[in-house]
């Protein structure tokens, strides 16, 4: 469905991206992981077309989108929905409205049709009653439930997350990650998702892929990916699962919560 | 659709080879603004589509740039008169302090200092809140629905200001030349039907529509280059920073470059 070959990205001299080779199969969800500045988002960026590789290509259903121009990128990127790290609402439109932008902008739905619509994904991500605020008025974890909802508008068949859970407290980063793996189950999209949060990553993944230094270090199943023997996954691991009393035994696949007289685990 | 990507090159000590290449950037930039401007102009048979947000920019660029605009006006017209009248007065000339403040506002002035007001004021805004939109993914967002930012975002602005430009610059010439007859009347002692009547006979249709066209080509200048300037703001909060500085200043050179030229041909 996705394909990424080869690809190279510099920005200034300063390779981000060095000849990544990424296969993502229609309806599983592919998490990539690595640390602030490997290229995750330079990543995504490729797959809809908003930068372009240096060399390699990026194939979406087998067409090219890394030079595709006009009309045939359009078709292209109808194919997916995108969640900012921000949202990226547009301020001064209601949230109503920004969900319907892409219905009035790039369809002929009636108001009638389109309101519908509107009402029928906000609730899909547990919102009612937000439709008339402004997003300046709404909270993160709202925002960024609403930028799903515009994602999912037009039903796409890709759905690109930019680090969903960023910024979000534990309890609303758990239920982005529902948000996400309901999509996946209620619309059968594939999804792809950015992040550096493992424990999002082991959540909602069927695959796992880790960049380093612009590399693709690591890439399966997460069972597999726990144990990989890549010493730059281990470190990733360690440095999120192993700090104060929470550790990871990555044989049973769990994380092992230790306190002062006693222990439990949970299930990653 | 204009790529906005970031373009780097080799920073080097050498004062040539530094200087060459902020010639080609800055060439380029020329360049890719005139792009947003002709692409903007493509679609602008798109704007009854787009009235809603036509509408909200005209308000923004007319309505609320009236309080500036009449200060400034009326002051501009009262400095006119009175530099003027104090010189004429030395010749026994006053009365014909109309003649010179009507046709240096409606020739000169009136185009010139709407077009400043709203560089410094509309221009300035404009480029911010595209920046922010630019490093906030909100263009992003947009390219990704296949909704094209020049279409949206541009075009609107643009046309707001094609018409605004003009109609604010008619009305700080009525301001300026009231301006002026406030002083006529106060400090030289001429009379408001000698003013007017000085003002108006003058003043012929070319120095009316020179001007006015001087105000259409300002609006264009202004909204392209800020808007060229918004889309084109890397680098977060500072980014656009100096995206709106760099808009004000831009503006401002062109307005003064290509008004001098403008009067260099018609006059």
């Amino acid at each position: 469905m996705v394909t990424l070959e080869n690809v190279s990205k510099s920005f200034a001299g300063q390779p981000v991206l060095r000849n990544v080779t990424l296969h993502i199969e229609r309806g599983e969800t592919m998490v990539i992981v690595g640390s602030s500045g490997t290229g995750k988002s330079v990543t995504l960026k490729h797959m809809v077309g908003l930068l372009r590789p240096d060399s390699g290509q990026v194939l979406i259903d087998g067409d090219e989108i890394s030079s595709a121009r006009g009309r045939r990128l359009e078709r292209i990127r109808e194919k997916f929905g995108v969640l900012f790290q921000s949202g990226a609402l547009i301020n001064w439109m209601t949230v109503a409205q920004n969900v319907a932008l892409p219905l009035y902008e790039k369809t002929r739905l009636g108001d009638a049709e389109i309101a519908a619509k509107v009402k029928e994904k906000l609730a899909l991500v547990n919102l009612n009653d937000c439709e008339d605020k402004r997003p300046a008025e709404i909270s993160g974890g709202m925002k960024k439930r609403v930028a799903l909802a515009r994602a999912i508008i037009r039903e796409p068949e890709i759905l690109l997350y930019d680090e969903p859970t960023s910024g979000l407290d534990p309890v609303m980063s758990r239920h982005v990650e529902e948000q996400i793996i309901s999509m996946q189950q209620s619309l059968g999209v594939t999804s792809i998702v950015v992040t550096h949060d493992l424990h999002s990553a082991f959540s909602i993944g069927d695959r796992i892929a880790m960049l380093h230094e612009g590399r693709v270090a690591e890439i399966g199943p997460p069972e597999a990916f726990a144990k990989s023997s890549e010493s730059c996954v281990q470190e990733f691991i360690r440095a999120q699962f192993e700090s104060g009393r929470a550790k990871l035994n990555p044989a049973k696949g769990e994380i092992i919560w230790q306190q002062s007289d006693t222990s439990a685990s949970a299930s990653v | 659709m204009i790529s906005f990507e970031q373009e780097y090159s080799d920073r080097s000590n050498n004062a040539v080879a530094g200087t060459g290449r902020c010639i080609i950037r800055n060439v380029r930039n020329a360049g890719k603004g005139l792009l947003v401007l002709i692409e903007a102009a493509m679609w602008l048979v798109h704007v009854f589509k787009r009235r809603q947000e036509v509408g909200r920019q005209m308000l923004i660029v007319g309505i609320k740039s009236l309080g500036v605009t009449s200060t400034v006006a009326l002051f501009t017209g009262m400095i006119l008169s009175l530099q003027a009248g104090l010189i004429l007065k030395d010749y026994g000339q006053e009365v014909n302090v109309g003649i010179l403040v009507s046709q240096t506002m409606c020739r000169e002035m009136g185009p010139f200092m709407t077009a400043l007001i709203l560089a410094a004021s509309v221009g300035s805004a404009m480029a911010a809140e595209l920046g922010t939109m630019t490093v906030s993914e909100e263009i992003d967002a947009l390219q990704v629905m296949s909704i094209n930012p020049v279409r949206f975002l541009v075009m609107p602005r643009l046309f707001a200001m094609m018409i605004m430009c003009p109609a604010l610059t008619v009305y700080t010439n009525c301001i300026g030349v009231v301006g002026g007859g406030m002083v006529a009347g106060t400090q030289l002692d001429v009379t408001w039907s000698a003013y007017y009547q000085n003002a108006i006979s003058y003043l012929e249709l070319k120095e009316i529509y020179v001007g006015l066209l001087k105000a259409f080509v300002f609006g264009i200048v202004v909204s392209t280059v800020s808007c060229y300037q918004g889309l084109a703001t890397t680098n977060g909060a500072i980014g656009v920073g100096h995206a709106t500085r760099r808009s004000v200043v831009i503006s401002f050179l062109m307005i003064l470059i290509i008004g001098y030229f403008m009067t260099r041909i018609f006059y």
